[in-house]
């Protein structure tokens, strides 16, 4: 019962976190990219298991770098962020499947619920909250900056600053997916309910809402059809997440 | 009076490339400088650099207190992105600590209705944008607004009353008012101070000694006809 309980929790928070910070993702038009970020977790969580520590651990500090790499990127130099990301991160998956073998590489790329640390329970909880607290009390700030970084200026905002935190809270909510959806999973769970969102939204705080609502409903869904079927949960919380995201197209069209 | 602002030897490049090169010139409290000169003369990017957007060489400084509000020209904005007008107002008026009344202040005063900020941004007409933006601008009390072409994407009598609504505003809040615009006519009438970026050498002073036919030729490389008011 308990570990069902953690389990439960640990799932919800990572649906909070994705639907929220996949909202801005989708505005700022960096699908792409964030679908890239969560590959480089991979060679950390490799790394991570040769030396017999945490996995998590692992990608969580491979996932710190990727993010401060893309932040230098846009806004130290006139280097395209997506040639850097493409190259990069595609590289990382590669790299990262040659530390991670066998069982352990299928596990880091689609996840697999399991027992929970008491670690990984911590950071759990805390980084969902932290994570949406973040969305939520910046969200203003975020909005000015998606429309115009120059009205951010005017308005007083650290437009690069913020940028590095919105990426970094981004980096902590795919962190928060690896142990569930894994690697190649996680950049879905952000991006497919917000770009649903997108469609069926009148506002900005109706589309967080749905964002999270979906996200929540997929990976709950997904989660108990899995169970049931006695199959991983990732690729079936994806798959309803997307099933979802084509229904609002059918919404948008009418 | 004071200066509002005071650009020394400005110098703003982009790939070696000098757009702005060695400008200087001061802007008193509560004057109204006009920004004129041909495409590419490089009054777009002094605006940026003079909120710090862009890199530059040389010194701009702003009074001790002062706050921008900047009207850019335009934006490109996806027109499916479920972000309101009010949304955008409500943002600004956070960050800024402005309360709604100040809002619905700035709404009446660019003359904008409450069902058009329910629309999403990205599916107002031009003239309804720009006067979003100059509403956004007018929230948390700006002591100076920066504005970029205020009536491109309005037809001409919305240029009128545009101008009219900006000067009763800068009368009623003391604003110092800096406006990028090619309509020379309306710059006749409502600016005390002139600035004639061009690419050769740029000079400053009130309209009637710096819009002369001979002069803005010069500038422009062909005459120019604009008409006076009385």
């Amino acid at each position: 019962m308990t570990a069902g309980l953690g389990e439960l929790v640990l799932s919800l928070g990572m649906a909070v976190a994705a639907g929220l910070v996949g909202c801005f993702a989708v505005m700022r038009r960096m699908t792409l990219a964030s679908d890239a970020i969560s590959h480089v977790a991979l060679p950390g969580i490799g790394i991570a298991l040769l030396l017999g520590v945490q996995p998590l651990l692992g990608g969580i500090v491979m996932l710190l770098l990727g993010t401060l790499l893309i932040w230098a990127v846009e806004t130290k130099t006139r280097i395209p962020t997506e040639s850097v990301i493409g190259v990069v991160f595609s590289a990382a998956l590669a790299v990262g499947a040659l530390f991670t073998q066998g069982e352990s590489l299928v596990e880091a790329l689609f996840g697999k619920p399991g027992a929970l640390g008491v670690a990984e329970m911590a950071f759990g909880v805390a980084g969902s909250i932290g994570v949406a607290i973040f969305i939520v009390s910046q969200r203003h700030r975020l909005v000015i900056a998606l429309v115009s970084r120059d009205l951010a200026r005017t308005s007083g905002i650290d437009v690069s600053r913020l940028s590095l935190l919105y990426l970094l809270t981004f980096s902590v909510t795919v962190a928060l997916g690896l142990r569930y959806l894994g690697v190649l999973l996680m950049g879905s769970l952000i991006i497919i309910p917000a770009a649903a969102a997108k469609h069926l939204a009148a506002n900005l705080n109706s589309m967080l809402a749905i964002a999270v609502t979906i996200a929540i409903f997929s990976t709950l869904s997904g989660t108990s059809l899995a169970h049931a079927l006695h199959r991983e949960t990732g690729p079936f919380i994806i798959a309803i997440a997307a099933g979802v995201f084509f229904v609002s197209l059918l919404k948008r069209g009418g | 009076m004071s200066n509002a602002l005071d650009v020394r030897h400005l110098t703003i490049s982009f790939g070696g490339v000098a757009l702005v090169d060695d400008l200087s010139f001061t802007v008193a409290e509560g004057d109204s400088l006009a920004i004129i000169g041909p495409t590419g003369s490089g009054k777009t990017v002094l605006f940026r650099a003079l909120i710090g957007a862009l890199p530059y060489r040389g010194e701009i400084r702003w009074a001790a207190g002062a706050k921008v509000g900047y009207i850019p020209q335009k934006l490109d904005i996806e027109r499916d992105l479920p972000i309101t007008g009010n949304d955008f107002l409500l943002a600004k008026a956070r960050v800024g600590r402005a309360s709604r009344d100040e809002i619905r202040r700035a709404l009446d005063l660019v003359n904008l209705t409450e069902d058009t900020t329910r629309k999403p941004v990205g599916t107002l007409s031009g003239g309804q944008f720009q006067r979003l933006l100059l509403a956004f601008a007018l929230l948390g009390e700006p002591s100076v607004l920066l504005f970029d072409e205020p009536t491109a994407g309005i037809d001409e009598p919305g240029e009128e009353r545009l101008y009219d609504r900006i000067d009763r505003l800068k009368q009623e809040r003391h604003l110092t008012l800096l406006l990028i615009s090619h309509e020379l006519s309306l710059v006749y009438r409502y600016a005390t101070q002139v600035l004639c970026l061009g690419r050769g050498r740029s000079y400053i002073g009130p309209p009637a000694d710096v819009l002369t036919p001979q002069k803005l030729e010069e500038l422009y490389g062909s005459p120019m006809k604009y008409h006076v008011h009385e």
